[in-house]
């Protein structure tokens, strides 16, 4: 009977989600206080009603109830107990109730973290964020029941996919899908000032930390699910360009635009059309990711002839919320205003070059994304774009948007003096010249991708600080460092912020730019006993043993590695056999450091005592995921700061 | 005022070209390519690179070019049929590694498994561009004559393999008069 239990709740949300969607829109319209006032307490309901339905899920996954097709299709009596409350969305119907709780739970956020705007704003904010939860509730009930039955019921489930049986899998969807669904507040911000004509500052510091959260869980999740890749897929790689990881970096590099938008439209009452047309798109490349990740339209056209509901569904639901939301864009924003002018030296002007950038470089993204599809579509065949493509284009798109992260913090805004940046930049400038003439040799070999990616990565380092310096500069210029030092107590969080998340960037490339320019692979073939070089250190084979594990078959090697000669690690990369999908997986051996990675991954058995290994040396690459974090750290500082803790009239 | 709706047009274009997505299966289109001559390469070979192929070298045999790369999603799909299919030795099937890294490609076969009697690298792509490559995979069919008979874009299936290029080998691997 609780399965049911859980179908009942879903139908009683969409009810409640209706209400909530029709009712305070009406009231907002109309000037009825009562009206708008049952938009709060309807999305609190309408989350716990999809946590039960959720909580009912997990329930049966946790206690193996196999009359559910979809807990008979995702996991195991063998699968281990926190794997089996991971698998509740390790498949699409599960998946799609983890949107939606997630959208609730948001919803929930907004209704108690409100009290400080005016009712019509919160009204309208939450009837449009009840609008999206009204189409996933119907997508959900009408295509995707997760609480279909399975009768009779199954004696075991097929278990479930064995990349997903990782620990970093538990927490990267829930993390990924926070960000996603978190873009849906200053969606709904948007949709509401376009609806209520007051596109102020006020509206713009009430979205940024709602976007600033959104992004930071999107960034956490992005980063997990990178790292996942790593060292679950045993080829070393941490980004592959692919449809799914893509889906994620759109709205990511959107959204990084809205943040940097809104900076500006809360500051100078600039950019209104951008923020707006921002927040619009982030959440538009939010569900677009679903759609492409759900439909099945990128992996197989004949996988999706299976159930073609699904797509139909996902794509009209798009084109309802984008479309309109684009068309009301269309209608109100030629009325807006332009807001505070500027010079073309000026702190606006940098930011708006980062936001045609961020624009520019997710639609080259999704161009390559969807590519395969325009072409399938005209008929022209099913085709991959590769690595080649995004690497062409990604570089030549990033490099003055970094470059420009130096020079914007110091620009003033309004107007800047363009020598007086020049004179504050000089030795930045000279430092990071010099990091790239002398870094690349002595990290082992000059070559111009790593110069010029060592140059930005100081460059945005030694600005970030000169930005620093400045802002402790007093009312005359001339006084001593330790006067300056001591007024460093009075840096708001939100500047920390910045300052932490570009250094995160300025982390992240010195990353990507050393693996890329020094990583070594390769793949041997081993005998027992045998060694093999690879920079200082040795690796030895010594056997490959067989195990059990709780529901799969391993073979675990033992690789021994000296360094100069004296033993350094061991290392014991596996290969499992799951039981019941019996597809073979590698568990790669990775010994970290903080300059780098010694990653050794097990291939095939060419004869009883001999092996083909891939050991690899990644110089630096914990950085890019270390980059990451501070992102993410960085957008923690910034919400924090007082400033948007203020009660109601200090504008 | 008009530029307003500039996104509002975008995306009503993606969503027509999502839809048509949807609906369709991948179907050929004739390439302009086929019925002529198979436009000459001179690569050097993936397992020696001091080793040279030219199309002039299979002149007189029936054989595949499978144009494929180690970075290219779409391929491991095919790839178990292409393995399959050379244990036949119907015809050779000669690899283009397209826009790749010597030392990935070579790593990927190992991998996967090499189907090809001989892999060319066309590392910067002319090749390709030579043979009208859209993406990546695409398979020809070239004759003894050494003149292209038929072309498929995106992964080969076992239909296709069976309907389409077997009757195809069938037809023009005749034996030398």
């Amino acid at each position: 009977m609780i399965p049911e239990v859980g179908q009942f709740a879903l139908v009683v949300a969409l009810a409640v989600a209706i209400l909530q969607c029709v009712v305070p829109l009406a009231g907002a319209a109309r000037g009825n206080a009562v009206w708008m006032a049952l938009a709060r307490p309807a999305a609190r309901v309408q989350f716990l009603l999809v946590l039960i339905a959720f909580g009912v899920l997990a329930h049966a996954f946790v206690t193996s109830d196999f009359s559910v097709a979809y807990v008979a299709a995702n996991s195991s009596r063998a699968l281990p107990v926190e794997y089996r409350f991971a698998a509740v969305w390790g498949g699409h119907e599960g998946s799609i109730l983890l949107w939606l709780l997630m959208l609730t739970f948001w919803m929930l956020a907004v209704s108690f973290f409100s009290r400080h705007m005016p009712e019509t704003m919160v009204a309208r904010i939450l009837a449009v964020m009840a609008f999206v939860s009204v189409g996933f509730l119907l997508f959900l009930l009408l295509t995707s029941s997760p609480f279909d039955r399975l009768l009779p019921a199954a004696p075991d489930g097929r278990d479930l996919n064995p990349m997903l049986q990782d620990p970093g899998m538990v927490i990267h969807p829930p993390m990924l899908y926070m960000g996603y669904v978190g873009f849906s507040v200053p969606f709904a911000f948007a949709i509401a000032a376009l609806l209520g004509g007051n596109l102020d500052a006020a509206w713009a510091r009430w979205s940024r930390p709602w976007t600033t959260v959104a992004w930071v869980f999107l960034t956490l999740g992005i980063c997990l699910g990178s790292a996942w890749a790593y060292y679950t897929l045993g080829w070393g790689g941490w980004w592959f360009w692919d449809p799914v990881e893509n889906a994620s970096f759109m709205p990511w590099l959107v959204g990084t635009g809205l943040i940097h938008s809104l900076a500006v439209t809360e500051k100078r009452g600039a950019f209104k059309v951008w923020t707006v047309l921002l927040a619009i798109i982030a959440f538009s490349l939010s569900l677009l990711g679903t759609f492409l990740v759900r439909s099945g339209v990128l992996t197989s056209v004949h996988a999706f002839a299976t159930d073609p509901r699904r797509g139909v569904f996902i794509l009209g639901f798009l084109a309802l919320v984008v479309g309109g939301s684009l068309a009301l864009f269309a209608w109100r924003a030629p009325r807006v205003g332009l807001g505070g002018r500027f010079e073309v030296v000026s702190r606006e002007s940098a930011l708006l070059v980062n936001n045609v950038l961020m624009l520019a470089a997710a639609g080259t993204v999704a161009l390559g994304t969807l590519y395969p599809i325009f072409m399938d579509s005209l008929g022209l065949g099913k085709i991959s774009v590769g690595p080649p493509y995004f690497e062409a284009v990604f570089v030549p798109l990033m490099a003055p948007a970094l470059f420009m992260m130096g020079v914007g913090p110091l620009a003033r805004w309004k107007q800047a003096s363009l020598p007086d940046i020049a004179l504050r930049l000089r030795w930045a400038f000279g430092a990071a010249v010099l990091v790239a003439v002398i870094g690349p040799i002595g990290a082992g070999g000059w070559s111009v991708m790593v110069a010029l990616g060592l140059l930005l990565a100081a460059w945005i380092a030694v600005a970030g600080v000169a930005s620093l310096w400045q802002l402790l500069e007093g009312a005359d210029a001339s006084d001593r460092w330790w006067e300056r030092l001591r007024r460093i107590r009075r840096v708001t969080p939100a500047v920390w912020g910045m300052l932490v998340a570009h250094l995160g960037v300025a982390v992240f490339v010195v990353g990507v730019t050393l693996v890329k320019g020094y990583e070594s692979e390769q793949d041997v073939r081993m005998a027992f006993g045998e060694t093999v070089a690879g920079g200082p250190y040795a690796f030895t084979l010594r056997d490959v043993r067989d195990g059990d594990g709780p529901n799969y078959r391993y073979q675990r090697a033992t690789v021994e590695v000296s360094r100069d000669g004296r033993p350094y690690t061991t290392l014991f990369p596996e290969k499992r056999v799951y039981r019941v999908q019996s597809n073979p997986m590698t568990e790669a051996a990775i010994e970290r450091s903080f300059t780098h990675d010694l990653y050794v991954s097990l291939g095939e058995a060419l004869t009883p005592t001999a092996w083909t290994l891939r050991i690899y040396y990644k110089p630096f690459i914990d950085w890019i995921w270390a980059g990451c974090v501070l992102m993410a750290l960085g957008g923690l500082l910034a919400v924090i700061d007082r400033r948007y803790r203020r009660g109601r009239g200090t504008a | 005022m008009k530029r307003f709706v500039i996104p509002l047009v975008v995306f009503g274009a993606l969503v027509v070209f999502l839809a048509i997505g949807l609906t369709r299966d991948p179907r050929e289109v004739p390439s302009p390519l086929v019925g002529k001559p198979a436009p000459a390469f001179s690569l050097s070979t993936l397992a020696d690179p001091t080793r040279v192929l030219t199309p002039a070298d299979l002149r007189g045999k029936v054989w595949l070019l499978n144009v494929w790369a180690s970075w290219c999603v779409a391929c491991r799909q095919e790839h178990p049929l292409l393995v399959e299919f050379a244990r036949t030795h119907r015809v050779p099937i000669i690899g283009l590694d397209y826009k790749d890294k010597r030392d990935d490609a070579l790593a990927w076969l190992m991998r996967f498994g090499n189907p090809y009697a001989a892999s060319v690298v066309d590392a910067d792509g002319r090749t390709g561009i030579e043979y009208g490559v859209y993406g990546v995979p695409e398979t020809f069919l070239i004759d003894q004559e050494g003149i292209i008979r038929y072309k498929r874009i995106g992964p080969l299936t076992a239909e296709a393999l069976r309907d389409e290029v077997m009757p195809l080998i069938r037809r023009y691997d005749v034996p030398a008069s």
